[in-house]
């Protein structure tokens, strides 16, 4: 979902004061709304008490100790890490490939395989997850950290495609007849001129995927196996065993962690286009 | 001649690793879902394949609604957050739209940050806020019934009897209905702001102009022309809301209760407890068409909505 921004903000037809400021703290209340859970969690991530209540019993740093040399966790990261860098690596290149032939070319097929490349992004979750899960049983194939990329890379390649087909709408075709025009073959005009100019979109592409790999619970919950924890399923059977301030501490590094991840993708869009597009 | 079959050659080599993914690991599993519905478990609970219509007529069973009740309850849950996140979200969406364009940026990137984080991770935030040991209950069983007992003992002529009684307890929030609302409405409403934003920050503000030339007030220019003329936002929004909250599967896990079950939670433990992968398969079945009704609904309107034509009905 691009968007893009005007120049003038808009006037609004409340001349009442009462109306401005009522909207004002509407609107300061829903930010409020949005970040006190946030910022809850994280200063109970700091709480010296043994069990997890809303009052402060001091400040303490026990609960990251604990974490970091914590080898479940460390297990279910590594594999987290394994599966959303191996899903994002193949879902990139062929969503970038495939967003390449539907913007560029017409084909016999192109509208029902458009609506194919939809679906996963529409169809829910649960319902994808159920679908791979009996997939994966009926043909026999033991769920593990491979069902689990496999499952990754089959909704990644829509979220893919979205971004760079967006990329690749706003693309000046005049630069690569240009490039033709001074004799380069298509295979030098992609190399120079198409993927230099895609390739902000592309990594856009590519940290979605893995962001939605990262933190995708359901799916994974469903495609795997014994040994295939990942952090999001660790973190569930931890919460389903009851409130610990181990948990809260490795939320607060989950959620620190995503707004650094959050601010490069958005820097990195910027130095692309100059405009903050949001996904 | 030669260009030509070249240029097929190249348009099916781009487009066949995504074909092959997607036909092998989505529209197969999807095909086999759906004939699945209408299979039977088998004893050992694998699936026979005599295909009939028993798992449909189990779930829209009228004379014992056990599913169905559980139906209606999770479409009456998603309406109720769709129409929450609207009273929140429009009015955050029109407030964001008023300011200076710096600010904008800042405030729609605030909104997505939360967005972009674990939804499990933000889920589990609010069992911190809403448990009976939690924050909310911790200063309404603490602080709030402490302040009751005082003012009760200072001023005995106040009627505080009630009161005092009620701040005894933890208010009951966690595992309600009213705390996967809340949960739901957390995970969902930039979703909801994000399209009404888009159609407010395109709304031509001379058209209120024109509306109060006319002797409308202001109330009547918002009723008559700003609000049809940004509806489809409104509806798009409503859409990317309703659509995950009708398959939530995380908020009603881990912020409902057992009164308080989803379609998600049911489809669930058809797969891991009950073993019933027929019967699993058709509620999935329902839970899609209801999903693709809403989409096609979404694109009638969004795709009515960017040519520009206000949109009635």
């Amino acid at each position: 979902m691009a968007s893009r921004l005007n120049q003038k903000p808009l006037k609004i037809p409340l001349r009442l004061k009462i109306g401005r400021y009522a909207l004002t703290a509407h609107g300061l209340m829903s930010y409020f709304f949005l970040y006190a859970p946030i910022i809850i969690l994280i200063i109970f991530s700091f709480n010296a008490s043994k069990f997890v209540t809303g009052s402060w019993h001091g400040f303490t740093l026990e609960w990251y100790k604990k974490l970091f040399v914590d080898e479940a966790i460390g297990a279910a990261l590594r594999n987290s890490l394994y599966v959303s860098l191996i899903a994002t690596f193949i879902s990139t290149i062929f969503g970038t490939m495939v967003s390449l032939a539907m913007e560029r070319y017409d084909f016999w097929g192109k509208l029902p395989f458009d609506a194919l490349l939809y679906l996963p992004i529409i169809i829910p979750d649960i319902a994808m997850a159920v679908m791979l899960l009996l997939f994966f049983v009926m043909v026999k194939m033991p769920l593990g950290r491979l069902t689990i990329i496999i499952s990754h890379i089959a909704f990644d390649i829509s979220f893919v495609a979205i971004v760079v087909r967006a990329r690749l709408a706003q693309f000046d075709d005049a630069l690569e007849e240009a490039a033709q025009d001074l004799y380069a073959n298509n295979w030098k005009t992609f190399r120079y001129v198409t993927f230099p100019l895609l390739l902000p979109g592309i990594l856009a592409g590519a940290l979605l995927a893995f962001t939605l790999s990262l933190d995708d619970f359901v799916i994974t919950f469903f495609t795997s196996g014994p040994g295939a924890t990942t952090l999001p399923l660790r973190i569930y059977s931890l919460v389903k065993l009851g409130v610990t301030p181990e948990i809260n501490a490795l939320s607060a590094v989950m959620l620190m962690a995503s707004f650094v991840f959050v601010v490069i993708s958005f820097s990195l869009q910027k130095g692309g286009n100059g405009k903050v597009d949001l996904v | 001649m030669q260009t030509d079959k070249r240029k097929k050659w190249r348009v099916f080599g781009l487009i066949f690793p995504s074909l092959f993914w997607l036909v092998v690991f989505f529209a197969i599993p999807l095909v086999l879902v759906l004939a699945m519905s209408f299979g039977e478990r088998g004893t050992y609970g694998g699936v026979e394949w005599n295909l009939n219509l028993e798992n449909f007529a189990r779930f829209f069973d009228f004379s014992d609604p056990l599913y169905l009740r559980i139906f209606g309850r999770t479409l009456y849950i998603a309406a109720i957050t769709t129409v929450v996140s609207f009273l929140i979200g429009y009015p955050m969406a029109f407030w964001i739209a008023s300011q200076p364009e710096k600010r904008r940026n800042s405030l729609l990137m605030m909104l997505m940050l939360p967005f972009w984080t674990n939804f499990l991770v933000r889920t589990y935030a609010w069992i911190l806020i809403l448990r009976d040991q939690g924050v909310i209950n911790t200063i309404w069983v603490g602080h709030i019934h402490n302040a009751a007992l005082w003012l009760e003992n200072t001023l005995p002529w106040l009627p505080l009897e009630g009161f005092v009684q009620v701040t005894a307890n933890p208010l009951p929030l966690f595992g309600t209905t009213l705390a996967i609302v809340i949960g739901l409405v957390y995970g969902w409403l930039p979703d909801m702001v994000l399209p009404c934003y888009a159609a407010i920050e395109r709304f031509d503000g001379s058209l209120v102009e024109a509306a109060q030339d006319l002797y409308a007030n202001r109330m009547q220019a918002f009723i008559r022309v700003i609000f049809p003329l940004t509806l489809p936002g409104v509806i798009a929004g409503s859409i990317l809301v309703f659509i995950p909250s009708l398959g939530a599967y995380v908020t009603p896990d881990l912020l409902g209760g057992a009164k308080s079950v989803m379609i998600g939670n049911v489809i669930y433990s058809q797969f891991m407890s009950a073993r019933d992968y027929p019967f699993g398969a058709t509620i999935s079945f329902v839970l899609m068409a209801l999903m693709l009704a809403g989409t096609l609904f979404y694109f009638r309107f969004t795709v009515a909505g960017q040519k520009g034509e206000p949109n009635h009905g």
